[in-house]
């Protein structure tokens, strides 16, 4: 059962290359049932190589299809490897993918590069799956850059609006600073053991020399970081957004986006091996990001920035757990972060929908009455990032805040208040978009009204307040002015994935729970893969209930300052959301202003040193030889007189020398 | 034979070579260079001959047969070259046709 392996990801790739062919030819909405039959088999597959693998040693199998770059010593195999944290991986990406395909089919309707909207999905989940099926970093980077490339293609999918255009090509260079630290780490690799197969080096790991292990960990965290949104390479996925709300749940929450963080575990006996000061680099840079990135969250009005910025700041939190060795908290947090995640994008997906791609959250507001199947999973969603017991984030972000109160204070007290500001801008999501007051049209009550009229001119009649706002929901929808947003439920397609991953995102917490051993099923699950470098935790009773407690107690109180400012209105909220957190503390600009003033004059004078120093010792060579040839070039005078003699002093030339130096004695 | 005789003939090659060598130099029409030419051939095809009988080996006479076709064959192209040379410029003397000057 477990040689169906190569099944996984051969059949995205055999959906890819139909839709690819045929696409056009399949159409609506067969392409999209064609690109979601191979995922959701892949899935099915997935099952049963993973029933399997329980019988296997270790619970690990591989399997070489082919060798595929052999050169001298070095030598790279399209071959797989699968071991309990490849599985985990394999199992929630392919569910995941499954799912968001059919709700792209329900998402994507009417549009009109609907086939290759699914080719590049299933291209995305044949690499995302190499990426962590390859037993090798090269077959690894190959899926790093394939998935890297269908991130560029998606988010970039309505380039007809420039601003997506751009934000394509601002996620693709960023990722590219990243990558060239994941070549470099390749390379070393490589250079120290003499292969880039995890099996072969990764077990040598421990004989290696400290400054070794600590540059290759440090060159492939700059490719996590990269791809995994860290500071400073964070600037993409807020960008991101730009493509359609399933890419953004997909890619840029679900599964791509922690690539990074599983490099990081992948090659955990290396950092073992590294200096003692690598681990406090990651989590030092994970805690910030997370930090950084929730203040930036707090100030979003764009409904999918605010869920982009929030996975950024998860990503630092696997990341934290990372660095204060906690892997299997961090592979626990991927997967819960990869439900509730998705269940929100998706939701905000059918808000976006239903609400005529309005995405500003100041015009939303009291959604759930109209929209009550994407309100309840978006809920549970919310309630599951925002840690209220007994939801899927509750366990998993406890989990990584245990790890880091062994390691550092700091690095906890930075965790707890990250997980304060998390439950007050997703409570804040939640109270601007589902509940409070209808910004979107007039009243809510009359809204039904006109829904059932359809033919009302008193649309406009908003109150005073709201005027302005309102205005410029029209001028954005000047195709259909005089009618009001009419928010609506998304089609069953679309509902059907909310439910099941608001189904995990309530439950996944049981694949860990901390009470006893036996509870801890991922725990044990990745054991034979971090097992001998992972930080061990014994927590007494009293510890777990006082940290439990406090997490439960942080998330409530986030919870209830939200209600207090966005419900209540005791507060103004602008005195919360500053102006530095809205533009996401200036950084953005910064590099803009740096790139366009300082930054471009340095640019300028490489430019011309280039432009001097390197051309100008090429032309030099260039111009030398030519000016010797014009000055030889007299030589040859066209006299053939004159060359006869020349032969002729050359001959005698000759003679004279072999004479002088033979002797005739 | 008188030892001197081998003597004699070599001497007469040098001879011959440098009155070829000369001419080669000093005078302008092709025609005549290319004599001069064959004369310090020939001249050195002697001195293959005397030094074969001098050393009683035959090869010095068999590279004179090489020599001569060697000289056939480019007689036959210089002299080709120049008739088409003198067709298209009946004046023409060695140092005028210098269109390869570099």
């Amino acid at each position: 059962m477990v040689s169906l392996l190569w099944l996984i990801p051969a059949l995205p790739l055999a959906g890819f290359l139909l839709l690819l062919l045929l696409g056009k030819r399949i159409g609506e909405p067969f392409a999209g049932w064609i690109g979601t039959a191979t995922v959701a088999g892949s899935f099915v597959t997935a099952l049963v190589v993973f029933a399997g693998l329980w019988n296997e040693p270790e619970h690990t199998y591989s399997l070489k299809l082919f060798e595929w770059m052999p050169a001298g010593k070095f030598s790279v195999d399209i071959g797989f490897l699968l071991d309990p944290l490849s599985m985990a991986m394999i199992l929630f990406i392919t569910g995941i993918a499954a799912l968001i395909h059919l709700y792209s089919i329900g998402y994507m309707h009417g549009d009109s590069r609907f086939p290759r909207f699914f080719t590049y999905l299933n291209l995305f989940v044949f690499s995302m799956l190499m990426l962590v099926m390859g037993d090798n970093l090269v077959l690894t980077f190959l899926g790093w850059e394939g998935v890297g490339a269908c991130s560029y293609f998606l988010i970039s999918f309505w380039f007809e609006k420039d601003a997506n255009a751009s934000a394509g090509k601002k996620a693709f260079i960023t990722n590219r600073v990243g990558d060239w630290g994941f070549m470099v780490g390749t390379f070393a690799t490589f250079f120290a053991f003499g292969t880039v197969k995890y099996v072969e080096f990764l077990p040598k790991a421990s004989g290696l020399a400290q400054t070794t292990a600590t540059f290759i960990v440090l060159m492939l965290f700059i490719g996590a970081m990269g791809k995994s949104a860290q500071i400073p390479l964070f600037i993409w996925l807020p960008d991101a957004m730009a493509g359609p709300t399933p890419v953004s749940a997909l890619i840029h929450a679900a599964t791509m986006v922690t690539a990074g963080v599983y490099l990081m575990v992948r090659v955990n006996p290396i950092i073992a091996a590294s200096a003692s000061w690598l681990p406090w680099v990651i989590a030092g840079i994970g805690v910030a990001t997370a930090f950084l990135a929730a203040t930036i969250a707090i100030a979003q009005t764009d409904i999918k920035k605010v869920l982009a910025y929030s996975t950024v700041s998860q990503l630092g939190y696997m990341f934290l757990a990372v660095g204060v060795g906690g892997y299997s908290a961090a592979i626990f947090h991927m997967i819960t972060h990869a439900f509730f995640k998705a269940c929100m994008f998706l939701g905000s997906g059918s808000v976006i929908h239903g609400m005529d791609d309005e995405q500003d959250m100041r015009r939303m507001g009291a959604l759930r009455k109209v929209m009550p199947i994407t309100a309840i999973t978006f809920i549970i969603g919310w309630l599951a990032i925002a840690g209220v017991p007994p939801f899927s984030g509750f366990w998993s972000k406890d989990d990584i805040l245990a790890y880091a109160l062994h390691k550092s204070v700091v690095l906890y007290v930075i965790g707890l208040i990250t997980a304060l500001l998390t439950a007050f801008y997703m409570s804040r999501q939640v109270f601007m978009v589902f509940f409070g007051k209808a910004n979107w049209g007039e009243s809510h009550e009359a809204e039904l009204a006109n829904k059932i009229a359809h033919e009302t001119s008193t649309v406009d009649g908003d109150t005073a307040a709201d005027a302005d706002s309102h205005d410029d929901a029209h001028a954005g929808h000047g195709a259909h002015a005089g009618h009001g947003v009419h928010p609506h439920e998304s089609p069953r397609t679309m509902t059907i994935p909310l439910i099941v991953l608001a189904f995990f995102a309530a439950i996944a917490g049981a694949l860990n729970l901390p009470f006893t051993e036996k509870l801890e099923f991922l725990n044990r699950w990745l054991e034979p893969v971090v097992g001998a470098t992972q930080t061990q935790l014994h927590l007494s009773g009293s510890q777990l209930a006082i940290e439990l407690v406090t997490s439960s107690v942080i998330a409530l109180l986030g919870i209830a300052i939200a209600y207090g400012v966005y419900l209540k209105h005791k507060v103004d909220a602008r005195r919360i959301e500053l102006p530095l957190f809205a533009n996401g503390w200036y950084i953005d600009s910064t590099i803009t202003n740096f790139m366009g003033g300082l930054g471009r004059k340095g640019f300028e004078l490489i430019a011309m040193f280039d432009k001097v120093v390197i051309d100008g010792a090429v032309n030099g060579v260039a111009r030398a030889t030519r000016g010797g040839a014009m000055r030889l070039r007299t030589v040859q005078s066209g006299y053939v007189r004159w060359y006869a003699l020349m032969i002729g002093v050359g001959a005698v030339v000759v003679v004279a020398f072999v004479l002088s130096q033979v002797s005739f004695s | 034979m008188s030892p001197n005789l081998p003597l004699a003939y070599l001497a007469l090659s040098a001879i011959l070579f440098a009155i070829g060598g000369v001419g080669l130099l000093v005078r302008r029409n092709p025609l005549v260079m290319i004599m001069c030419v064959e004369l310090m051939l020939n001249a050195v095809n002697l001195t293959f001959v005397t030094f074969g009988k001098m050393l009683d080996d035959i090869s010095g006479q068999v590279i004179v047969f090489f020599v001569m076709v060697v000289a056939a064959a480019e007689v036959v192209i210089g002299l080709a070259l120049i008739v088409a040379m003198a067709r298209r410029r009946p004046e023409a003397n060695a140092d005028d046709l210098r269109l390869l000057r570099g």
